[in-house]
């Protein structure tokens, strides 16, 4: 048996969601093979050859490949002529975008977003907004599978020698082209992967007031984040936005500030290891899920709480 | 051009699901069933894309039991010209719906297709992108906004870096994501003029597609239970717990 693992990177950078997805496949039996699919990213394939637990390394370079279009990405992986057992990727929105054409394609259920594995086809994924857990046995001869990154902690990024053979990468298929991309820059950790996220909702009252998160965000080497009603309220872009269909995160410590506690946002933190909300209703659902629960108004809370750090 | 929108009843979205006591799956009796929000919003694109002269005709399509007529005509009612039920009483995993719809484009002939980019049950994030790759199609999933001029469609998408931006050749799959549009609610006229829109049946097994489960739920648990936290009463406790209980910062 063997695993694929389609890495997610950005022709620089191995992206820290592949490494927990490496993790997840280590779990399973077997050997773990990396496809690097891009185009001048021979950097991401030595990165990915030094990581613990890889075998073997796929490069599969192409020009219309560097922006890792679905409808590419699946003809480079479908070029693939190993026989896999298992092929993973993250369950960002690289690996929700193209994964399903290739499971498809294959005649595979797709098992989506899973959290744990049981055994080589077992396997637990949340279902209902994380309301409830499934544990799903897959029957077909493969298994096409998406990791949620924050559920498998990451492998050392240094230590392994496996070799890089470069590979086909298979055709452009011309039914989509790249136009452009507004992409959030910032000088703080990723939201997926900080060890400290600070979030903010409605109760912001504006995006201006999010300053007051950035600053407390800083003072504690933190990323930023939002409730849903934030981002449509125009408060911060969509990438900030914790939940059942935005990022899932999983950090030391949740700072939830004006967020009222929908359900559809305790699904992206509610695995946090200790959560602190700050909100001014006390009746607000987000008290139900938070270890420590401070009542009071946000504008008074969080500028004392930056001093007090 | 014409625009088929493919669309699921689910659980509604502010029912507190519960976990059934055999671990079989959740409660699904006397619960409120709603249209999938980011169904919804596919219905609206669509519906927008006819008002703005782009799209002549908005089928909807779901695939079901017999109570999804229900969720069907809420689609007429949103706007969508006529509505297709395929009938089946079994629950169908995306592979299935995705081939199923294939089906249903090669017989209608829609130049683009408009899906939810995951149903808030399964949570599974596949239908679209399967249905593209089964028909040969590009795909614009997580769209926040779509644009159509010269056959060619441009989708911004939703990505965990922020936006992206690509163009499509038509026809094309399109999942939308929450913040394309927000949906219509029916009025009482467009209620009752649904109800003499065309809804046609079609019986799953006359389709001829393999629709069998590969995967089994072994079973469906309550997530682990957070603990119970406390309330502090100053920013002062609170920075204290943080530091010397918790010892997080």
């Amino acid at each position: 048996m063997t695993t694929l693992v389609i890495a997610e990177h950005d022709n620089s950078e191995l992206q820290a969601s592949t490494y927990s997805t490496i993790a997840a496949a280590k779990e399973l039996n077997g050997d773990t093979v990396v496809l690097v699919a891009g185009h001048n990213c021979q950097s991401v394939a030595e990165q990915a050859a030094k990581a613990e637990g890889v075998d073997k390394v796929l490069l599969a370079q192409a020009e219309y490949l560097e922006h890792l279009l679905a409808e590419d990405v699946e003809k480079a992986v479908m070029a693939q002529e190993g026989d896999y057992s298992h092929i993973l990727a993250p369950a960002s929105t690289f690996g929700k975008n193209m994964m399903p054409r290739i499971s498809a394609l294959l005649d595979v259920q797709q098992i989506s977003d899973i959290i744990a594995i049981e055994s080589d086809d077992t396997f637990k994924r949340p279902v209902y907004a994380g309301n409830a857990i499934a544990t799903v046995k897959s029957n077909d001869a493969k298994k096409v599978i998406t990791v949620r990154a924050t559920a498998f902690d990451a492998l050392a990024t240094e230590g392994g020698s496996a070799s890089i053979e470069n590979v086909d990468a298979g055709t452009h298929t011309e039914l989509s082209n790249y136009v452009g991309e507004e992409l959030t820059e910032s000088e703080r950790p990723d939201l997926g992967t900080a060890r400290v996220v600070v979030s903010g909702g409605r109760g912001m009252g504006n995006g201006e007031n999010f300053e007051m998160l950035e600053t407390l965000a800083d003072k504690l080497g933190a990323a930023v984040g939002a409730s849903r009603a934030a981002v449509d309220a125009g408060f911060v872009p969509n990438d900030y936005q914790v939940g059942q269909t935005g990022k899932i995160v999983a950090p030391e410590l949740y700072i939830a500030v004006g967020i009222s506690g929908a359900i559809q946002h305790l699904a992206g933190m509610k695995d946090s290891k200790v959560i602190v909300a700050i909100n001014k209703d006390e009746e607000a659902p987000i008290f139900q899920v938070a270890d420590y629960g401070l009542v009071e108004d946000l504008f008074k809370a969080v500028p004392e709480l930056i001093e007090s750090l | 051009m014409k625009i088929l929108v493919a669309i699921k009843r689910v659980i509604d979205a502010n029912v507190k699901v519960r976990v059934k006591p055999d671990s079989s799956g959740v409660e699904t009796a006397n619960v409120k069933m709603s249209m999938n929000p980011f169904c919804e919003i596919a219905v609206e694109e669509a519906v927008r894309l006819k008002e703005k002269g782009i799209a002549s005709e908005v089928v909807a399509v779901s695939i079901g039991n017999q109570q999804c007529q229900e969720t069907l005509r809420t689609a007429l009612a949103l706007g969508a010209d006529k509505a297709i039920l395929v009938k089946t009483d079994d629950a169908l995993e995306p592979l299935a719906v995705a081939k199923t719809l294939k089906k249903v484009v090669e017989q209608e002939g829609p130049e683009m297709v408009l899906l939810g980019k995951q149903s808030i049950d399964g949570d599974n994030n596949q239908t679209g992108q399967m249905l593209g790759a089964l028909l040969g199609w590009g795909q614009g999933t997580f769209a926040s906004e779509v644009e159509v001029e010269d056959g060619k469609t441009k989708v911004t998408r939703e990505i965990d870096g922020g936006l992206q931006t690509i163009e499509l050749k038509l026809p094309a799959v399109v999942t939308t994501d929450l913040r394309l549009n927000e949906p219509r609610f029916a009025s009482l006229p467009n209620i009752m003029k649904a109800k003499r829109k065309p809804l046609d049946e079609i019986a799953l097994a006359d389709l001829g597609v393999d629709t069998a489960n590969r995967t089994e739920t072994i079973s469906v648990e309550n997530p682990p239970e957070r603990s119970e936290g406390i309330k502090v009463e100053s920013v002062a406790e609170l920075v204290e717990k943080l530091k010397n209980e918790a010892k997080v910062i």
